[in-house]
């Protein structure tokens, strides 16, 4: 039941667009005991429905654009490979470690930017 | 003019392939963040507009996980168990999330998130 709610109040987080994982990641491993791995892995796996969801519905209102995501994509892969073996080589504690790094920066970053237009 | 636009070509697709690598890297190691670094980099860097930023980050985060989650499930981090008592709590508190969206007071909220991140980085560092 605790990690159906985790999910749901991370899931209204990124319904809002808010990044949902960012919130799921240490609610996990706060609230549910989840080692950072898992933890991570969970988040990944999540992501799928509600994306592949809302990717019908943003094509649907032609708001993708393709071939713009496609160039990312083929550098991206390799960067996601590279950056997952990195994290499966790293201890619990360590990678904790640089998670924390990695949220507190976002987290000043999201605290401090400016909404460039409000307007879609 | 053309040689201009050659240039610029040549400097959008070294900024492309520089977003696809930052963004796969993080996503890929802490297993989130992808569309945090996706969209602003999209709309600051190669001038795309906010909505159709959101949209198509989704579209490239989507096989970076693929890869990930692969990767995480070859090294035995993976749970089904926990995968879908958690996503499917995730599904719904998408759709209210999107539901409530226009009425919620959405700067004051991210500000709040914010803080939440903060403090769990804070606390997972020291």
């Amino acid at each position: 039941m605790i990690l159906f709610f985790i999910g749901l109040v991370s899931g209204i987080v990124s319904g809002m667009g808010m990044g949902g994982g960012t919130i799921l990641i240490p609610a996990l491993i706060f609230f549910a005991s989840t080692p950072q791995h898992l933890a991570q892995s969970i988040n990944l796996s999540v992501f799928f429905p509600t994306a592949i969801i809302a990717l019908c519905i943003h094509t649907k209102n032609k708001h993708v654009r393709y071939k713009l995501a496609f160039k990312i994509i083929i550098v991206g892969v390799i960067g996601a490979f590279i950056g997952s073996r990195i994290a499966v080589s790293m201890s619990t504690h360590t990678l904790r470690k640089f998670f924390g790094v990695f949220i507190l920066a976002m987290g000043i970053y999201e605290l401090f930017k400016k909404p460039k237009n409000k307007k879609q | 003019m053309k040689k201009g636009d050659n240039i610029k070509d040549k400097y959008n697709l070294i900024k492309i392939g520089i977003i696809g690598l930052v963004a796969g890297l993080c996503n890929g190691m802490f297993g989130s963040g992808g569309g945090i670094i996706v969209v602003p980099a999209m709309t600051y860097l190669l001038d795309v507009k906010e909505h159709d930023a959101h949209a198509t980050a989704i579209s490239v985060i989507l096989p970076l996980s693929l890869v990930s989650v692969f990767v995480y499930f070859k090294s035995n981090h993976f749970d089904w168990n926990m995968v879908w008592k958690v996503g499917i709590g995730g599904v719904i508190g998408a759709g209210i999330g999107a539901w409530l969206l226009p009425q919620i007071p959405v700067k004051i909220l991210s500000k709040i998130f914010a803080g939440f991140m903060i403090i769990a980085g804070l606390r997972m560092i020291f």
